[in-house]
């Protein structure tokens, strides 16, 4: 008997060690936020959404641009101006027709964000500045919510995962603070185009993971694609954090 | 003295013209051994472009150093 399309699909997930039909079944009941369809946005989202993940809400108020292209895989010259969330819904929808697809081309905001952010199994904190970090962060944390924060720039990139326990872990803002502050954007800095790659798909992984229940969540990992070093790093719970303490 | 081994990672190995160094010093704490490896080696970043840890966990400036620790410096990342 030849198994369904959906079943051929997912083989590869079915017959893998610690993982097999349950996790699968889970994966396809899972819905993932992504906050921004840049670098590691694009690359999490296309392995999420051909791994199976069945609902994916993008969130992105971008327009493609030329100078996007050399790391971010979903966007073709001819969809430069228009909305990054529109043409990567549209990409990821012909490959992978089984999922369901939600893109908002919007910044979202205040309690639109911990609507977004309440209603998905993970965030991914695909973004590009400290700001729309921590407004995240805080709207995880608000609504028990786990977090996988990625990030890259130069030749380097940051894996994180948080919560959904955020009484007895720390939160990004533990991580990061108000005092720091970014060297330079892409703009500024560059970025080595398959870095974010890199990061955006050691996400994916660590999404899945939460919402299947399998594996354990990475530490806080450091790349440095220049010399291919890894470094992994304890996250201490911050007593006063202003996010996560009186939690 | 107490002897630190301190590690730069990724920009900040750029920036120190090498991987590590061992240094012997009198600081109390990861602000104060920051600050006199800033002197050394001629930069001058503000210590919100830097991020601490202390034998593999993430530190505070104000968190001690301890003879023999590890200490690793690496820049904070946003981009996406
Ligand atoms: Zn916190």
């Amino acid at each position: 008997m030849c198994a369904a399309p959906t079943d051929d699909r997912d083989a590869r997930h079915v017959s893998l060690a610690s993982f097999g039909e349950d996790a699968t079944s889970r994966l396809r009941a899972a819905h993932v936020l992504i906050i921004g369809v840049g670098g590691t946005g694009c690359a999490a989202a296309a392995a999420l959404a051909a791994a199976g993940a069945g609902t994916l809400t993008l969130v992105d108020f971008d327009r493609v641009d030329a100078s996007n292209l050399a790391r971010q895989p979903l966007y073709t010259p001819a969809d430069i101006g228009r909305d990054k969330v529109a043409v990567a819904a549209t990409r990821l929808a012909t490959q992978h027709p089984g999922i369901s697809i939600k893109p908002r081309a919007e910044r979202l905001a205040g309690e639109a964000l911990q609507a977004a952010v309440h209603a998905a199994d993970v965030a991914l904190d695909c973004s590009d500045n400290f700001a729309s970090r921590f407004a995240l962060n805080k709207a995880c944390v608000d609504t028990g919510t786990a977090l996988v924060s990625g990030s890259a720039l130069r030749w380097e990139g940051q894996v994180a995962v948080f919560g959904p326990d955020y009484a007895n872990a720390p939160c990004y803002r533990c991580m990061y603070s108000d005092h720091d502050e970014a060297l330079d954007d892409c703009q500024g800095a560059g970025v080595l185009g398959p870095i974010p790659a890199t990061i955006g798909t050691l996400m994916a992984t660590e999404a899945i993971k939460r919402v299947t229940g399998t594996g354990t969540p990475a530490r806080l990992s450091l790349y440095d694609g220049s010399t291919g070093e890894w470094r992994q790093l304890g996250v201490s719970k911050n007593g006063d954090c202003p996010v996560c303490a009186a939690r | 003295m107490k002897t630190i081994n301190v590690r730069y990672f990724a920009l900040f190995r750029e920036r120190a013209g090498r991987d590590s160094e061992t240094v012997e010093t009198t600081a109390d704490d990861a602000l104060a051994l920051f600050r006199q490896l800033t002197d050394r080696h001629g930069t001058d970043d503000p210590r919100g472009h830097c991020k601490v840890a202390i034998n593999d966990v993430m530190a505070d400036w104000d968190s001690p150093v301890a003879d023999g620790d590890d200490v690793l410096l690496f820049p904070p990342v946003a981009g996406g």
